[in-house]
């Protein structure tokens, strides 16, 4: 186990670096730069701007500069934001972006695996088709079209909750709702169809006919297999999430990391944006290595060897 | 089934039958067949073009009256004429005329009724009864009759015949985008099943790693990189999408390739090439279609979601993710400009996806 997590991350080192390169390569190759404005500087000042951000070496020099600061944890100076490191940016937004996205995540996986299991249970019944309603709805309609109806709703119309912002807890609910509401919609299909399966299997029968109460069958026996589909599920989530939070904290004006990577590709603000996209890229690679080894814990016939 | 006694009935014909009897699907196929010809035929029908401006009629609410209503009528002639330093008399209005008594110190210039005219609330601008001297007159237009039945957006553009042209664009990069997708997943899993082995591993392998990828953080990086035109974002998209496509395609080919009608093909010596031409792709069609339909809403998303970033589709053209960006910005004193091209685009996702998936069920050979 120890040594497949290990292996599992040796791998994901090339992944990385191929993110990396191409992100780097692809950037440098577009035209303009991150000092081209609608008043073109002069020449002197254009070359002394270069030199300093080290833009006037060849390429594949920067590139090794780059990687070289990138392994010390250093992420290089923002071309936009002159007097701060990319590093300190994304410090700022990130501790933003990951409590929106985890309480998403929990919410998702929590109220997701509560209505695909009451669904299960209470199957072609009223409950079932308002679950299976919802859940066609997450699917169909887009975080883009939920985040700013839903501010239109209870924050313009209703004024139940702030619209923007960030800091207090009733400024978390409607991003996170808008952002967990897809999520919520499959992993409550997953469990909904996993659950009906599972009632039906042998081990939940030989549990009933010992005379285990209901809920404990539910709970322990069925809801341990049902949940599987679920688990794997959750890496494509949270790069679900991820795009997500680009149109969330737009719409609610947050100060995350998505915003960054939007507008720093705008500004050619390059080292925000690879800042931005090996931020990312770790997040994804890291969080399918975790579901990989929630797997193996949560089903005894999964072995990784 | 029941009617196994029934004479023989091909897949198409069952998948058909299957099909009538799923009412989503088929109230989805109404709404789409009325959507498309929205989206052919809307934009040259609706009263106004989609990129003229009526200053006037900024963030109009949407309204089955016709525009200007009455109470504007008055202060936009007294707007028109302000810098036409003449004195106005009492304008009153008379069956769709407007009378607008001038008098001034000077003699009036006759041409001075162009300022009525420049005005989007007024045609048919002119002077009638000058007085003898010509210091006094009267200015009669025809008062416009503008139906907004949307509303307009905030620089004055009907948004009735924006959201028509929206259909449109996002329709037309739906179909393009998904055909673009198809070409490559199609080939590249036929391809790879085909061969089998191990290129089959390396080019499976290769898909698995791009499916691990924040690949839409790539697609924002390209299209902001190098310039926000159309053909890009086919490609981007298609670039994006086409890998269940090629897995699926992969699948099929693998149990194909086992076939007798290949190996008699092989056997008599026909090309690789030759055999995925005329035997594997289409062979692969009735699974392929199915997938099309249900890629079609998910490559409109991913437009419309770079169009809602901005980097989409650029002004004046539009598509349905701009406009919601747009809706979203002006909730606050214009909710109709988000409610309308949310719910358009509702309800297009909507029927897009049950017709999907009763295709699905229809095809599937799976629960004959």
């Amino acid at each position: 186990m120890l040594i497949y997590a290990l292996r599992r991350l040796l791998g994901a080192i090339p992944t990385l670096f191929i993110i990396v390169t191409a992100a780097f390569f692809m950037m440098r190759l577009a035209p303009g730069g991150p000092f081209d404005q609608e008043r073109t500087l002069e020449a002197t000042v254009m070359a002394n701007l270069n030199a300093t951000f080290g833009l006037d070496k060849p390429l594949w020099q920067q590139y090794a500069i780059y990687l070289g600061n990138l392994f010390q944890g250093d992420m290089g100076p923002s071309f936009i934001y002159r007097d701060k490191r990319v590093h300190e940016i994304l410090a700022e937004g990130l501790p933003v972006s990951v409590q929106l996205g985890a309480s998403a995540l929990l919410l998702a996986f929590v109220l997701g695996t509560a209505l695909g299991t009451v669904a299960a249970l209470r199957q072609n019944s009223r409950v079932d088709y308002a679950v299976i309603a919802v859940a066609t709805f997450g699917i169909t309609v887009p975080n883009f079209v939920v985040a700013p109806v839903l501010s239109l709703v209870f924050a313009v119309m209703l004024g139940w909750l702030p619209a923007q912002g960030w800091g207090d807890w009733r400024q978390m609910i409607l991003p996170v709702i808008a952002l967990a509401l897809p999520q919520v919609a499959v992993i409550a299909r997953l469990i909904r169809g996993a659950m009906i399966e599972a009632l039906r299997s042998d081990h939940v029968r030989t549990a009933r006919a010992y005379g285990l109460p209901a809920r404990m069958v539910v709970a322990k026996h069925a809801l341990r297999a049902a949940i599987l589909p679920a688990i794997s599920y959750l890496g494509p989530a949270a790069a679900a999430l991820l795009t997500g939070s680009i149109v969330v904290e737009q719409v609610f004006n947050l100060p995350g990391i998505g915003r960054y990577f939007v507008q720093g590709a705008l500004n050619r603000d390059y080292t925000l944006v690879m800042g931005t996209v090996v931020i990312v890229a770790v997040f994804v690679v890291v969080f399918n290595l975790l579901v990989d080894l929630a797997y193996a814990l949560l089903d005894p016939r999964v072995r990784y060897d | 089934m029941t009617d196994t006694a029934a004479p023989g009935r091909s897949l198409w014909a069952t998948a058909l039958l299957r099909l009538r009897r799923n009412r989503a699907a088929m109230a989805s196929l109404v709404i789409l067949a009325l959507i498309a010809c929205l989206a052919i035929f809307g934009p040259r029908l609706a009263p106004h073009g989609y990129a003229e401006v009526y200053p006037e009629f900024v963030k109009v609410a949407p309204s089955l009256r016709p525009y200007p209503q009455e109470d504007q009528v008055i202060p936009a002639a007294e707007r028109a004429l302000k810098r036409a330093r003449v004195e106005l008399g009492e304008i009153t209005i008379d069956n769709g005329t407007v009378r607008i008594p001038l008098t001034s110190p000077r003699e009036i210039d006759p041409r001075l009724a162009r300022y009525l005219d420049r005005s989007d609330v007024f045609t048919e601008a002119r002077i009638v009864d000058l007085s003898p001297d010509g210091k006094s007159a009267v200015a009669e237009a025809r008062v416009q009759q503008l139906y907004f039945l949307m509303g307009t957006d905030a620089n004055g553009r009907d948004l009735l015949s924006r959201i028509l042209i929206s259909l449109r664009i996002s329709l037309t990069i739906g179909l393009l985008a998904t055909a673009v997708a198809l070409t490559i997943g199609v080939v590249y899993g036929a391809t790879a099943g085909f061969l089998g082995g191990r290129i089959d591993n390396l080019m499976m392998r290769v898909v698995d790693i791009l499916y691990s990828l924040p690949f839409v953080f790539f697609v924002i990086l390209l299209v902001v990189f190098f310039g926000r035109n159309v053909v890009l974002m086919f490609i981007a998209v298609g670039a994006v999408e086409w890998l269940d496509m090629a897995r699926i395609v992969r699948g099929q080919t693998l149990s194909l390739r086992r076939r007798e009608f290949v190996q008699a093909a092989e056997a008599m010596g026909v090309s690789g090439g030759a055999i995925i031409r005329r035997h594997i792709i289409p062979n692969t069609l009735g699974t392929v279609i199915i997938y099309m339909t249900l890629l079609i809403p998910k490559v409109i998303l991913l437009e419309s979601f770079l169009s809602f970033l901005g980097l989409g589709v650029q002004e004046p053209l539009t598509s349905l993710g701009v406009l919601i960006a747009e809706g979203a910005k002006n909730m606050r004193n214009a909710p109709y400009m988000l409610i309308y091209p949310a719910a358009t685009m509702t309800v297009l996702l909507f029927a897009l996806n049950f017709l999907g998936d009763g295709l699905r069920d229809a095809l599937d050979p799976k629960d004959r």
